[in-house]
């Protein structure tokens, strides 16, 4: 689905756990995410602390898409 | 031949999803499908343990799992591992390739597992593993097994699978040819100009690779959408989305949505553990987060749909057409980039 919509001509960002898929179905922007079942959220801290986890990760997607790439890229 | 065999939580009857991050363990002699196997395998070989391990575990903590996992295996001293068959289970496919890569570089020993030839576990980890082409669930578990079998007697009887058995693994094999080089490419040449049927001796890779595309300039103006293969979708699942091998994909309205909550969205997807997302959806699709970031000022907007399908088992055909329609419809909405969220 991303690299469709990379082909679409829109920059796309691809939050995910498995880095390991997301380079082999051809993503060019990667941002590592938290966990399977859960990859913005952290169910082991509360709430407040958790959305701060899931606004660092969004905001690293947005750094991602505002950074231009030559390959595929993972942003640790 | 002494085997051993690794499957995962769910054929090692320790538990569906909810058990998906269970840690390595070893169980001396066989479990699950490694009952048939072994009865199968009955004067060849024996599988003498079996190590189970989460899919979520293994995925999540790959380096960790890989040496857990071989100081198991090594433990038995085999002359051969069998992972799974994992049919179209991604993370399991992903979790026998990655014991097939560990096993095969330290130990120098066959892995053989069984796959459906989507698994990314086969593009990954081919050239580490030799894997008997599956159907894309366990209810080809029948036909795999014996297949499997077969290529374990070929290693126990000192030889290696003959090509067409397993999966293309990508590994060039030097030999001896009867005519050099410059002799064979001018035959294949002569045979192609006169339309003659020729065998190429190095098929070229199929690399579809798209460019990335040019960064957002002005963040504060951009017009951000929302995709996920995660399955969230308003409580209730209106579409229908299923939760394995999905045949649509569903565009829900984000109007008045600030916060996803357990009342008002779920997951459909049926390959991971749902108890987290239908709890609260923004840790798979983070709708709280990009409306602060709107309010904010960082961010233009946020579209005003977001697109979900379930990544679970579904051919790469149906995802592909997918995102084409979404594409279009992100392009009628002028939006500018895609935040696209995996489980």
């Amino acid at each position: 689905m991303v690299k469709e919509i990379e082909r679409a001509g829109i920059p796309v960002v691809h939050v995910c756990t498995v880095v390991p898929i997301s380079l082999t179905v051809g993503a060019n922007r990667i941002v590592p995410a938290v966990a399977i079942p859960h990859p913005l959220g952290n169910p082991n801290l509360d709430a407040g602390e958790e959305k701060k986890v899931r606004r660092n990760l969004v905001m690293k997607a947005l750094n991602a898409l505002t950074t231009e790439v030559h390959g595929q890229t993972v942003f640790e | 031949m002494r085997i051993v065999h690794y499957i995962n939580q769910f054929f090692g009857g320790i538990g569906g999803e909810d058990k998906a991050d269970f840690r390595p363990e070893v169980r001396e002699g066989v479990v699950g499908p490694g009952q048939a196997l072994n009865q199968a395998l009955a004067g060849t070989g024996e599988i003498v343990a079996t190590v189970i391990c989460g899919d979520s575990w293994f995925n999540e903590n790959l380096e960790e799992a890989k040496a857990t996992v071989l100081e198991m295996i090594s433990k038995y001293s085999p002359d051969l591992v069998i992972a799974g068959p994992a049919f179209n289970a991604g993370r399991y496919g992903m979790a026998c390739g990655a014991v097939a890569e560990v096993v095969g570089k330290q130990l120098g020993i066959p892995v053989v597992s069984g796959m459906y030839k989507e698994n990314p576990g086969v593009e990954v980890y081919r050239k580490y593993a030799w894997i008997v082409e599956t159907g894309n669930s366990a209810a080809d578990m029948r036909k795999a097994i014996p297949a499997i079998v077969e290529m374990v007697k070929v290693f126990a009887a000192g030889q290696t699978p003959a090509p067409g058995t397993y999966i293309e693994r990508g590994v060039r094999v030097n030999y001896m040819a009867d005519e050099r080089g410059s002799k064979r490419a001018v035959d294949m040449l002569v045979k192609k100009l006169t339309e003659q049927a020729f065998v190429t001796e190095f098929p070229m890779p199929e690399f579809d690779r798209v460019a990335p595309n040019q960064p957002i300039r002005d963040l504060s103006k951009a017009k951000i959408a929302l995709v996920t293969s995660g399955g969230i979708v308003p409580k209730g699942n209106p579409d229908h989305i299923e939760s394995s091998s999905a045949s649509k994909y569903g565009k829900y309205s984000l109007e008045g949505v600030t916060d996803l909550t357990a009342e008002t969205h779920e997951t459909a997807h049926g390959g991971y553990d749902p108890t987290y997302a239908n709890k609260d959806a923004d840790r798979v699709l983070p709708v709280d987060v990009l409306r602060d970031l709107v309010k904010e000022g960082v961010i233009g907007s946020l579209h005003e749909y977001w697109y979900a399908t379930v990544g679970n088992g579904t051919a790469v055909a149906s995802a592909k057409a997918f995102a084409q329609k979404i594409a279009e419809d992100l392009h009628n909405y002028k939006v500018d980039a895609v935040i696209l969220t995996s489980t």
